[in-house]
């Protein structure tokens, strides 16, 4: 089980938050760091960061929501990043994305009802020669058809 | 027998497959009892190769590609000799052969976490030169060498890094853009993964010309390959005495830090960068103040993109002069192109500024990958122009594409073949620009909005929107603080231009 967001221990919040402090612009390097321990942000994190770094709750807030990677909640087990970019839809993504979509019962942004897989757009994984794209966690695929998209999702899921 | 394997860890290597090829030529060793030291290179460039296995022999470097898995028995078998997937000696693939590899001579060819190897091809010569030379001789180098920003805006480095150098403070800094979103870009990603080095050298020739102690990377989060190279990287070059108080025994002092973005593209703007980097949302920032006068922490600060910065340590190698004599115009040196898309032979090819569009694309390239006619390419990324064959004699400088109403932004090519659709790439770019839009100019951040909607009409046969279209790009060049607003219009407008049938009232009657 994920860590919900009430569970999240404080302890390792301020751990965190104290390994980071010194640098010179912290909240980013503190906000990844908290995602990789907790798979997100944890909300109970807001307050203790701002108290450390002199904000009020709802600057860190307002910083945490402008950025795409930072989630308030955890995601699916697996995250499955399909390039929607320009390069790989020269290379037909959009519709082979459509296709792997609708044949999993699956839309962009959303996770599997048995919280197996995430499925989301990235734009530009620098893969553009070898298009279409797509990364799961940090495993990157290239030159994606139909069967290996499949084959991602599939393997997403079991 | 001791023999001398490469298989690239480059990420467009390694989503084609090279972790496997790697492990199964490691393990095909053990297996024959064989004694095969395997390097992880960079990638030479050449991606419809990869994953490219190279070895070495007593007349240079041979290679075999694209090599899987399954092939690696029989390629010892023929003793990396007669081999169906065999290359010859890779640098005398034409692809390879015909670049001028000034910003890459590395990349692909040495080890990248090997700063021996690093040193034996050419690396810190030039910051050892620098080293030698007062603040001034060095900026004045950079100028001489007439480098422009690789960024997109191709401002002239030395005019930036004299700003710097002038001003008083009591902490400068220098910030490397690594943020790489345009779409058909990864000079950037190739670079820091395959010479990682360079990058940290061309940064502290950077700091000693401006007076900068401190530096930092700015590399999106979708590379995580780049982000562990250079935080290595960064490890070994201070256990080296490359980075600390006292850079390769100098009296100079400067170190570096790898900081992670986090998934917005406006964040490739500097300011909004330098917000990022502070811990602040990331909007853009009005100019003036410039972010050499007043950047990160309020304090005097170059920002360059990873391509300007990983090309001074060339410039300082080899001389301004050498540098300069190449290119075209006011486009000095070499540029490297990343060819992307719908492509025969995708990958990055690095040459002197000055070569057509249509050579690239059609020789180089090879035409498109599904061997139909091209159509169109988009050069510069997400706001660059789409530009059709008719544009094929353009010269690939900043000048030249300007007259085109185009722009070369990061030197990525998107090639389209003739099923792309330019509607739906029109709407793409105001989607994109809507999703990305910081929020603090209207034009761009409501504009994009009403660029979607008005294409949606247009695509449903509403000719008369065009004219609403038109105005709408119009108010978002005029009006917005950015390029993200100021230039959606490039390939909205680009591809109504040169494909006007694709948005008229026929369009729909045309489709069914
Ligand atoms: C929306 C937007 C995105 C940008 N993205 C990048 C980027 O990813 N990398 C980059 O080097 N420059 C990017 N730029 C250009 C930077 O603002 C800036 O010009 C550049 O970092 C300066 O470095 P240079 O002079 O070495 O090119 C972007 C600009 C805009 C408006
Ligand atoms: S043009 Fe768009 S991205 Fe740029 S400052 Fe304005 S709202 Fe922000
Ligand atoms: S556009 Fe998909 S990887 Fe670059
Ligand atoms: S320049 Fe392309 S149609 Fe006129």
């Amino acid at each position: 089980m994920s860590p919900s967001t009430s569970e999240a221990p404080t302890a390792r919040i301020e751990e965190i938050i104290a390994e980071h402090r010194h640098l010179e612009g912290p909240m980013l390097p503190i906000f990844h760091a908290l995602q990789e321990e907790f798979d997100h942000v944890p909300e109970a994190a807001l307050a203790p960061i701002a108290d450390a770094l002199n904000l009020t709750r709802a600057e860190v807030h307002g910083v945490m929501s402008f950025y795409h990677d930072f989630r308030k909640a955890p995601p699916g087990r697996h995250v499955v990043k399909i390039c929607r970019a320009e390069a790989c839809q020269s290379m037909g993504s959009e519709a082979l994305a459509a296709r792997a979509l609708e044949k999993a019962g699956l839309d962009w942004h959303a996770t599997s009802p048995d919280g197996r897989v995430t499925v989301e757009p990235v734009y530009c994984l620098g893969l553009c020669a070898c298009a279409p794209a797509a990364m799961v966690g940090d495993k990157l695929h290239a030159r994606l058809n139909e069967a290996r998209l499949d084959k991602i999702l599939a393997e997403a899921r079991s | 027998m001791s023999m001398k394997i490469y298989v690239p860890a480059d990420a467009a290597a390694r989503a084609l497959g090279a972790d496997a090829v790697a492990a199964a030529v490691t393990a095909e060793a053990k297996a024959r009892g064989l004694d095969v030291t395997l390097v992880r290179n960079g990638t030479r460039g050449m991606i419809w190769l990869e994953p490219l296995l190279e070895v070495e022999t007593e007349t240079g470097r041979t290679g075999f590609g694209p090599v899987t898995a399954e092939d690696v028995p029989a390629l010892f078998d023929a003793a990396f000799g007669d081999h169906a997937l065999a290359l010859g000696p890779v640098e005398q693939i034409p692809y390879f052969a015909k670049q001028t590899r000034l910003t890459f001579a590395r990349c692909g060819l040495i080890d990248p976490l090997s700063l021996e190897d690093y040193e034996a091809h050419g690396g810190l010569s030039g910051l050892r030169r620098a080293l030698d030379m007062d603040r001034d001789g060095i900026v004045q180098e950079v100028t001489d060498s007439g480098l422009r920003g690789r960024g997109g805006a191709g401002f002239p480095t030395g005019i930036k890094w004299n700003t710097v150098k002038d001003a008083e403070a009591p902490q400068k800094y220098i910030v490397c853009n690594a943020d790489e979103g345009d779409s058909g870009t990864f000079a950037d990603r190739m670079i820091m993964e395959g010479d990682p080095f360079t990058l940290i050298e061309g940064m502290a020739i950077a700091g000693l010309g401006v007076g900068a102690t401190k530096g930092y990377v700015y590399l999106r989060s979708e590379y995580p390959d780049a982000i562990r190279v250079m935080t290595e990287a960064v490890r070994r070059a201070r256990v080296f005495g490359l980075l600390g108080d006292s850079v390769l025994g100098s009296a100079h002092a400067f170190d570096m830090e790898i900081r992670s973005g986090a998934g917005a593209y406006v964040c490739g703007e500097e300011t909004s960068l330098l917000n990022s980097l502070e811990g602040k949302r990331g909007i853009v920032r009005a100019k003036p103040p410039l972010p050499a006068l007043e950047g990160f922490l309020g304090r005097p600060t170059v920002v360059n993109n990873v391509i300007s910065l990983a090309t001074v340590p060339v410039i300082f190698e080899k001389g301004a002069e050498h540098y300069r004599d190449f290119g075209l115009g006011r486009s000095r040196g070499t540029i490297p192109l990343q060819i992307a898309g719908n492509v025969k032979y995708g990958g990055l090819f690095e040459t002197a500024f000055g070569m057509p569009l249509g050579e690239i694309v059609e020789e180089i390239g090879g035409g498109t990958a599904s061997g139909r006619p091209v159509k169109a390419v988009q050069v510069g990324g997400p706001l660059g122009a789409y530009l059709p064959v008719h544009q094929f004699d353009t010269p690939f400088g900043y000048e030249e594409f300007d007259g085109q109403k185009a722009l070369i932004g990061h030197a990525g090519l998107v090639v389209f073949d003739d099923t792309a659709d330019m509607l739906a790439m029109a709407r793409f770019a105001m989607e994109f620009c809507a999703i990305e839009s910081c929020g603090k100019c209207t034009p761009c951040r409501i504009g994009a909005v009403r660029g979607v909607e008005t294409l949606d009409r247009i695509g449903r046969g509403d000719g008369g929107a065009v004219e609403i279209l038109t105005d709408l790009c119009d108010t978002m060049t005029d009006g917005s603080l950015c390029a993200l607003g100021g230039f959606t219009p490039y390939p909205v407008m680009s591809a109504l231009r040169h494909f006007p049938e694709e948005f008229s009232v026929s369009r729909k009657v045309a489709a069914e």
